[in-house]
């Protein structure tokens, strides 16, 4: 699915939707196989699959669906989570680990327990969020090469 | 301790990744809970858990964890077992409660992972 871009470094980009709990994960999974593909150091590979993981599962459980692109550059790996809402209400509420509104199907499943985006803040060396209230959320991370 | 080790010491079964029994994991976390874990391993480590979707093989895959034993005797869907086939993850099946495992492995040697504070 990604597409490769000379100079500028290799963009990737993944559809993530809706409650596709079969699938969830599958995005991170590639992007993983690619960083391995291009020889990138593990631990910035390590960083990237829980960053990338924890932001698409959020997308899946959370979110009305949206897209992770990730831009593997010669310095920096930077990723961006994007998703088509509903948003969130509060923001600094959200970040606290142990906050979470997941539903109690999400929490069978092994997630819910509120600690996805302290983990996403924690993996990356840069963490950024937006979310706009009926609009979307975004979470951009870098991971320093 | 080597995944051998593990099996035996545990009675279990392979599900997966039966060639990968002579490889060796740092320590063991015990979960069910797929948040926690992605939060909190950051070696190579065994995942002992009662959950047998998908998502626990995505994890484990995330992390690099190379072996999973579920407690309980629970036995995943084949879609799991094929997708951990697939990425080389040795899935193991106990009929021991977590508790039980974690203790048997303990005892005999198998560390759990520092925790921020914790021992
Ligand atoms: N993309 C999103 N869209 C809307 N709300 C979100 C989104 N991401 C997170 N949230 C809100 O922030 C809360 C905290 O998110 P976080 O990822 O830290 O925990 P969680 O997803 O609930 O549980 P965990 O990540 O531990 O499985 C969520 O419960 C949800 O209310
Ligand atoms: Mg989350």
């Amino acid at each position: 699915m990604g597409s490769n871009e000379k100079n500028t470094g290799i963009k990737l980009e993944y559809e993530i939707l809706k409650d596709d709990f079969a699938r969830a994960g599958e995005a991170s999974s590639g992007i993983k196989k690619v960083l391995r593909q291009l020889g990138i150091d593990s631990s910035a590979i390590r960083k990237t699959a829980i960053a990338t993981y924890e932001a698409e599962i959020n997308i899946v459980i959370h979110s009305e669906g949206g897209k992770i692109l990730v831009y593997i550059k010669p310095d920096k790996i930077e990723i961006i989570a994007k998703d088509n809402g509903p948003g969130i209400k509060d923001i600094d509420l959200a970040m606290q680990k142990g906050f979470s509104t997941a539903s109690n199907r999400v929490r069978e499943l092994g997630f819910g327990a509120g600690m996805g985006l302290p983990n996403m803040k924690k993996s990356s060396d840069e963490f950024y969020i937006e979310s706009e209230m009926g609009k979307g959320t975004t979470v951009k991370m870098i991971i320093t090469l | 301790m080597l995944i051998e080790d593990i099996k035996n010491l545990l009675n279990a079964n392979f599900l997966s990744g039966e060639e990968n029994a002579i490889l060796k994991v740092n320590g063991a976390f015990g979960s069910d809970l797929m948040s926690d874990v992605l939060a909190f391993v950051d070696d190579k480590i065994l995942l002992l858990t009662g959950l047998t979707n998908l998502q626990v093989v995505r994890t484990a895959e995330m992390l690099d964890i190379n072996v999973i034993v579920f407690v309980r005797g629970k036995i995943p869907p084949q879609e799991v077992i094929d997708m951990a086939q697939e990425m080389g993850i040795s899935l193991l099946t106990t009929s021991h409660s977590l508790y039980t495992s974690c203790g048997i492995l303990y005892s005999n040697g198998l560390k759990g992972i520092t925790i921020g504070g914790a021992e």
